[in-house]
């Protein structure tokens, strides 16, 4: 693990990544104290453009837009995040369950994961935030529902191989439980993989929670890149940069996303491709 | 004859290695020639860079970082380390040609047999399609394919691995080269196939006078084949010679080690059980393996990898199962460590009938039942300590963990390994040393029968013989009852008070190792004890003897 940190701080990309990533987050620990208050407040005139009155500009109704990023942050944040905890969480157990007792129970769970992959994933997404009604938890549920089948088709795959590695067989052959076999011997050995995916995973848990909240699928109440893309998308002739600003913020947390993906992924699987 | 240079020529040859290696020269400063019609075996244990030296001779290096730094490789005037790159291709595969350990990897699965051979003949020659499907039937019947029509139709994964390796070899004669680079090609073939891949690199290096660089790990091949030996030791020769010279009277310290090393093929002295108590018995063992069928897939078909195998072994002795890669000796094993459930038959342990014990009924059993991995880098869990993998199983039994991490420590010495190994990651330890930390594992529950499969055949043979002898003490030490399974007819000679030999999930000959050895009855033992690379030189030398 200590190789796999000095590894991922060789790594420029990575490194530029995890700083990109550490400035979002601390947009939006830091949204309460530099614009306390509410960000749907209309401030000023409307369709101000960057660098005048207010440092990105105004929307339509005259909101000031960086405060609708940095608490946008938050939103978009805490959705990731948590939509990809679920998500992994329940996939590494349906995935687990599968590959370390297979036959009957794998079929059926993998048949399940199967019908779930059927559905094309942004649709389903949607369907299920029209069903409960637009919050942040039914968002954060929705993506979680649609992103853990991969997750779970990959511990799958690791738990087989890892099923019948010798050192799993020799932890049979001594006696020990299930229980210990799978939490201290199997899952240490497929968590670099699973952090990895799942650290990908939250990027893409991000461009669906901004796609939803785009088509007005989100929170009300809650500030979010998506939804001021989605407001701004009719001036996108007028004031370019409504729509371009939030588009930035979500460009730069996805690719920042991806590079830690990555780097992580060199650093803790260094055999998959050492040159 | 003395008049004309050597076949090849190679002079102060020196690889460097990447700067992070644990030594800076793969190879430093290697000097060796081959004459023609003759073959030199390149002997060494793994790492010694005898593979990276043999084909540096066609150019051939893993990385940019693994280069030559000095010396000269001269075949026919020219240095290899200087031709350009088109030079070298047309020498490659038409006057120096090579083979490979491993055939499965070395051919291209998607092309037919007869398309990987003519493409050779493509590449070199031009010749019409007609003629060069002549010139591969006769090379295939040159290397004694069966049915050679029916070969040139087939893919690789539907040849058996000695009928892969012929077809390499046919591949690599195709052009009729001057010198035939063989890297451990028999390495990976069972001990019968082997002896006919052997006999005919032999015929065909007589038949056109080729000069063949044999590398192997194996004095038993050495003793079969070689013409010349040179004996290599972290990147140097240590010693060369002829091979009736190096094998009978070796210079050199490490190669009289070795040599010592080697199993010796007689067994040791008869050691009778004949009133003790019978700790493991086994009857009319079944267990089928079955692939295929499923919905769209049709009828299944179905592999008997035991068919009622019997055998008993008695408190303190030692049964050797041996056999070749699919005669179901792993499946014993692990039928008996329940690792898989046999179809039928008992397993008695001290009496009592495991076979169709549950799960939760074995776990009293699982403790005096313990076993032994023959991958030393695969059955250590990599992100457990040495301490806590010994400690454990007889912690899950109840054990006190501050006890059971004392019986680690001690075992760890018991074992030949120093007690601080304990806080230590498996990575940071040997094959060998890993072999013994897996054996401490299953000594922690003082087991009273100990399951080997295959424990010293992933090892270079001086490591071989030290595991070899600390099980022997231990066994002696503890009293245990053994089943040790292994391809090696040497190692069993040496380790076995009894062996049974397996042939497609059958036991087909069963008894004492020096009856059985001296005096074999089946066809198929006689088979095998035939095909032991170098047998004839065995007789009559001391080699590793455990008494």
């Amino acid at each position: 693990m200590k190789q796999g940190l000095s590894r991922f701080f060789r790594n420029l990309p990575a490194v530029f990544g995890l700083v990109v990533l550490l400035l979002v987050m601390a947009a939006a620990i830091l949204a309460g104290l530099l614009y306390p208050g509410d960000p749907f407040a209309m401030v000023g005139k409307p369709f101000q453009p960057p660098l005048s009155e207010y440092p990105l500009g105004t929307d339509m109704l005259g909101r000031d837009l960086l405060a609708g990023i940095l608490h946008g942050a938050r939103t978009t944040l805490l959705v990731g995040a948590l939509a990809t905890l679920i998500a992994t969480l329940v996939g590494v157990a349906i995935g687990g369950l599968a590959g370390y007792f297979g036959g009957h129970l794998d079929n059926f769970l993998m048949r399940l994961t199967e019908l779930f992959q059927t559905i094309p994933f942004f649709l389903f997404a949607i369907l299920l935030v029209a069903v409960m009604g637009a919050s942040v938890g039914s968002v954060i549920i929705a993506i979680a529902v649609v992103s853990w089948p991969p997750m779970a088709r990959l511990v799958r795959g690791e738990f087989m191989s890892m099923r019948n590695r010798e050192f799993v067989q020799a932890c049979v052959s001594l006696g020990m439980g299930h229980t210990r076999i799978i939490f201290l011997h199997i899952l240490p050995n497929t968590l670099s993989s699973i952090i990895v995916t799942g650290s990908l995973m939250v990027a893409t848990a991000i461009l669906i929670e901004s796609g939803l909240s785009f088509l007005g699928l989100s929170d009300a109440n809650a500030m979010s890149w998506g939804f001021i893309i989605g407001s701004g998308r009719t001036v996108l002739r007028t004031a370019w940069w409504i729509c371009a600003m939030p588009g930035m913020a979500i460009l730069l947390t996805v690719m920042s996303i991806n590079l830690v993906g990555d780097g992580l992924n060199d650093a803790l699987n260094p055999r998959l491709n050492s040159a | 004859m003395s008049a004309q240079p050597p076949l090849l020529q190679i002079e102060g040859l020196t690889i460097d290695l990447p700067p992070q290696a644990d030594r800076r020269h793969a190879v430093q400063n290697l000097s060796l020639t081959l004459e023609r019609n003759q073959i030199l075996c390149i002997v060494g244990e793994s790492g010694s860079g005898k593979s990276l030296m043999s084909r540096a001779v066609l150019g051939l290096f893993p990385s940019r970082h693994v280069q030559p730094s000095a010396g000269k490789i001269m075949f026919d005037g020219e240095d290899m380390l200087r031709v350009t790159p088109e030079r070298m291709r047309d020498l490659r595969g038409n006057r120096i040609s090579m083979i490979f350990q491993e055939p499965m990897t070395a051919l291209n699965p998607v092309l037919s047999i007869g398309a990987q051979i003519e493409e050779a003949l493509a590449v070199h020659q031009r010749v019409d399609r007609k003629a060069r499907r002549n010139r591969v039937l006769d090379m295939l019947n040159a290397v004694n394919l069966p049915d050679p029509e029916k070969i040139l139709q087939s893919y690789p994964h539907q040849l058996s691995g000695g009928q892969r390796q012929r077809a390499m070899i046919a591949m690599a004669l195709m052009m009729e080269p001057d010198i035939l680079i063989a890297d451990e090609p028999t390495t990976a073939l069972d001990v019968t196939t082997q002896a006919q891949i052997l006999k005919l690199i032999r015929e065909i290096q007589q038949k056109r006078g080729m000069g063949v660089l044999f590398v192997t790990h194996d004095f038993g091949v050495v003793a079969e084949v070689a013409d010349r030996v040179a004996v290599m030791q972290h990147g140097h020769i240590v010693e060369q010679g002829l091979a009736v010279d190096v094998l009978d009277h070796p210079q050199h310290a490490y190669t009289q080690a070795l040599l010592g090393s080697v199993p010796s093929l007689t067994p040791g002295p008869k050691r009778d059980f004949g009133s003790d108590k019978v700790m493991l018995a086994v009857q009319g063992l079944k267990k089928s393996f079955v692939s295929g069928g499923g919905f769209f897939r049709g009828s299944s078909r179905e592999v008997k990898a035991l068919d009622a195998v019997n055998f008993e072994i008695r408190r303190g002795e030692t049964l050797g199962i041996v056999g070749e890669s699919g005669s179901g000796k792993s499946t014993v094993a692990r039928c008996i460590t329940r690792l898989l459930d046999a179809d039928a038959g008992s397993i008695q342990v001290d009496g009592v009938d495991i076979a169709g014990f549950t799960q939760k009924e074995l776990r009293p059993i699982r403790r005096r039942v313990q076993m032994v991995f023959q991958d030393p880098f695969g059955s250590l869990n990599p992100r457990r300590t040495v301490g806590q993998l010994i400690a454990e199983g007889p912690i899950v039994h109840g054990t006190a963990a501050a006890i059971a991490w004392e019986r680690a420590l001690e075992l760890l010495e018991l074992v030949g390994l120093e007690r601080r190994s304990a806080d230590r990651y498996p990575h940071e330890f040997s094959g060998g040393q890993r072999q013994r930390i897996g054996l401490a594992r299953a000594l922690a529950l003082q087991p009273d029968i100990l399951v080997a499969d295959e424990p010293v055949s992933a090892l270079d043979v001086s490591v071989q013989s030290q595991v070899l002898r600390l099980l022997s003490d231990i066994r002696k030490k503890l009293g245990l009852t053994v089943l040790f399974i292994t391809h090696d007819l040497r190692v069993a000679s040496q380790v076995c008070d009894s062996v049974a030999v397996m042939l497609r999930g059958k036991v087909v000959e069963y008894g004492a190792v020096a009856d059985v050895y001296a005096n074999p009855q089946h066809p198929y033992t006689k088979e095998l004890l035939a095909a032991v690379p170098g047998k004839n030189w065995s007789h009559g030398r001391e080699g590793l003897v455990l008494a």
